[in-house]
């Protein structure tokens, strides 16, 4: 008898009395009214608490946000369906690398990169939590790890108050990366630090008119 | 011989079992002053923390009941659910195996790392891994382990063993663990400091090779999701992304107990856990992975689907939803005994409330001192309180010495004391005369006391009770006694 008929056979035995499970109630919130206004503040409120950098600006602001955050970077790696307009002004010096099928940067060449920029699929102010879903101009998951900071695009569209609510807008079948803040432990002492083994320095553009 | 009854729930292996008895083993480590000090500090930080993220919540309630109702339901069709998922990580790349205890789980997972070739492995944190006793089996086949949280390299390195299910090493203060550092780290800065901010940056230069070169990984699973066939790691630090992205082969090791039903109940699970365990609003990194995604990650993805006595728990239908716990670990946080004795007094993998109930559920009530943990509490509640799915913790530890006084007395050819005690009881409390005749004998109870009017050591297994108190001395008449002597006097 493989392992598997045995487990499956103790199971049976295991609920030979057949309990009968009562319907789940789902009476918690998953839907809610917030003003854009309101999302953005309690937005900006989670993320800061996380130690997050986070700025509130236009579409055509972009540019000029990412150069001046990532003024320190020698070079950054973007995801190849990222709308390359949001690097036009970063210094002529700084490396701008696609990271695209076909030309894939190996991990050691992610170490040697100081930045990562993405946009992101959709955001819960609540919990001040990013999620990634590996579209193109998110990238794969090995991007937005190894290099130290990771600058990511929240379009203002893109935020939800509730978890609830940000469920439809995933394909769960996709890697899936939920980001809320800068990597941290609580293991000494059980308080919070940041800056482990993810990136140490998240900064985010929340986007208004994207 | 009798033989083995296929499919009949069998008992559990591994790191599950109380060597000693959970007063005597107690009593040891309550000795450690600064274990004691350090755990309450750390738990007192995260209790404060817990109840703030929680109360801002108003739907809290709603939520655990959810959270409840899913894992029962999950429970009551774990057999659906488990074929369920097989068939959809399966149809996605990934191969699923089946491990009907810790010794087949370890043999699995050591044939698929000698398969790649590869001599060493990096894990994340994974209570089932340690449950198995996996890094001591690996080394025995010449494969290293690399434990890649911070807590888990902590006691890695330290040679200790993990005293909690979420900061194994919650028992060492920040200037223990630099010390562990400095010993144990070949690399390490000899100036390090004590500050946890300097004690992550020395783990993460020390790690970082390891991340970068590794070609196996093992992990666990907080979640599968049997209408996807996808899996979920909740971590904080990024080495479970290191470990999730970047080798070419994945292997988790998980309980058959942590599959949900639809993927839709990541939105309740994802809300509880979070707020329970490290009290905040969410943990820096959740991953998600479905098999193997082309072009992105490991392509060659396993599961370890493990038994282990979790179909023995699963038996029992009054501890059965033991198995519903989502290994938060809020319950020890705010138990007042695990507070006390720390989690290496139980032995087990699974220490505190949780652990009281659910190793004697998985390994049997007789199973070595496994019999004692179900004592080892209070019975205050505050563990069911403070559970995010809403397990009866106290009601389970009721039924499990039920248990255990049964099992015992199936021993036992002649009454045992407390048999007798029992009797005595049940024939003085059963009338109110039989009582009252027995409230004669108090002012004998004067006799035993000394001159302090204490009473400081009870016979036979009442000891056990003036082990760490004093009984006043009984009154010279009772209050039976009293009532009539006023009555008359009128």
């Amino acid at each position: 008898m493989s392992a598997k008929e045995e487990i499956l056979g103790r199971i049976r035995s295991a609920l030979s009395d057949a309990p009968v499970a009562e319907e789940t109630p789902r009476e918690y919130r998953t839907s809610s009214q917030m003003s854009e206004e309101e999302l953005i503040e309690m937005l900006v409120d989670r993320l800061v608490d996380y130690k997050a950098g986070v700025e509130v600006i236009d579409n055509a602001q972009i540019p000029e946000l990412v150069a001046a955050k990532l003024k320190d970077a020698n070079s950054v790696v973007f995801p190849h369906g990222l709308d390359q307009r949001w690097l036009a002004d970063l210094p002529q010096g700084v490396a701008q690398i696609a990271d695209a099928p076909g030309s894939r940067l190996t991990v050691a060449e992610l170490d040697e990169t100081s930045a990562v920029v993405t946009s992101s699929q959709v955001t819960i102010a609540e919990s001040g939590t990013i999620i990634l879903d590996g579209e193109p101009n998110q990238g794969r998951r090995a991007i937005s790890l190894v290099p130290d900071h990771h600058l990511c695009i929240v379009p203002v569209s893109s935020i939800v108050q509730l978890l609830p609510e940000a469920m439809p807008r995933l394909t769960i079948t996709r890697p899936l990366t939920w980001i809320s803040g800068p990597s941290a432990t609580s293991d000494i002492e059980l308080e919070r630090v940041e800056g482990v083994h993810g990136p140490r320095t998240l900064d985010v553009l929340l986007v208004r008119g994207l | 011989m009798t033989q083995v009854f296929l499919g009949m729930p069998a008992a559990g292996h591994g790191n599950l079992f109380e060597e000693e008895p959970f007063p005597q083993a107690a009593h040891r480590e309550l000795g450690n002053t600064q274990m004691r000090k350090n755990l309450r500090h750390a738990t007192h930080t995260i209790r404060d923390k817990r109840v703030k993220v929680v109360g801002e919540l108003p739907d809290w309630e709603e939520l655990r009941d959810a959270g409840s109702a899913i894992k029962n339901n999950a429970m009551a069709n774990v057999e659906e659910l488990l074929l369920q998922f097989e068939k959809n990580f399966t149809a996605r790349g990934g191969t699923v195996h089946w491990a009907r205890d810790a010794t087949e789980a370890n043999k699995i997972v050591t044939e698929l790392v000698k398969e790649t070739g590869s001599t060493e492995v990096v894990k994340v944190k994974s209570m089932a891994t340690q449950e198995i006793g996996l890094n001591e089996y690996l080394e025995t086949q010449g494969i290293e382990a690399f434990e890649t949280d911070l807590a888990e390299l902590i006691v890695q390195l330290g040679n200790d063993k993990p005293s909690h299910i979420l900061v194994p090493a919650i028992h060492k203060n920040r200037t223990e663990v630099r010390d562990i550092f400095l010993k144990e780290m070949p690399s390490v800065d000899p100036e390090l400091t004590d500050e946890p901010a300097k004690l992550a940056e020395a783990a993460r230069s020390h790690l970082r090779k390891k991340f970068l070169a590794a070609k196996v990984a093992i992990s666990g699973a907080n979640f599968a999701l049997a209408d996807t066939g996808t899996l979920g790691v909740v971590e904080s630090e990024g080495n479970g992304r290191m470990c999730l992205t970047l080798p070419e082969t994945l292997i988790t090791v998980m309980g058959i107990e942590k599959v949900l039903p639809k993927w839709e109940d990541l939105e309740v699970f994802m809300q509880l856990l979070p707020r329970s365990s490290t009290g905040e609003r969410m943990n820096p990194y959740t991953s998600l992975w479905t098999g193997a995604s082309a072009d992105d990650g490991p392509q060659d993805v396993h599961i370890v689907l493990l038994d282990n006595g979790r179909t023995r728990a699963l038996s029992d239908r009054f501890g059965r939803t033991a198995l519903n716990c989502i290994r938060c670990s809020a319950c020890m946080n705010v138990c007042p005994v695990y507070e006390r004795t720390g989690g290496h007094a139980y032995g087990s993998t699974y220490p505190g409330p949780i652990g009281a109930i659910l190793s004697p559920l998985m390994t049997g009530i007789e199973a070595e001192d496994n019999g004692s943990l179900p004592y080892a509490s209070s019975l205050c509640g505050a563990c069911y309180d403070a559970c995010p799915v809403k397990i009866n913790i106290p009601e389970i530890l009721v039924h499990l010495r039920g248990e255990d006084v049964d099992a015992k007395r199936e021993t036992h050819k002649i009454p045992t004391q407390m048999d007798l005690m029992m009797k005595g009881g049940s024939w003085a409390l059963g009338k109110g005369k039989n009582l009252g005749l027995l409230e004669k004998a108090l002012p004998l109870g004067r006799l035993m006391a000394g001159k302090d009017k204490k009473i400081k050591k009870l016979p036979g297994i009442a000891a056990g009770w003036t082990q760490s108190r004093d009984i006043p001395a009984p009154p010279n008449k009772s209050f039976r006694d009293w009532w009539s002597d006023e009555k008359e006097s009128k």
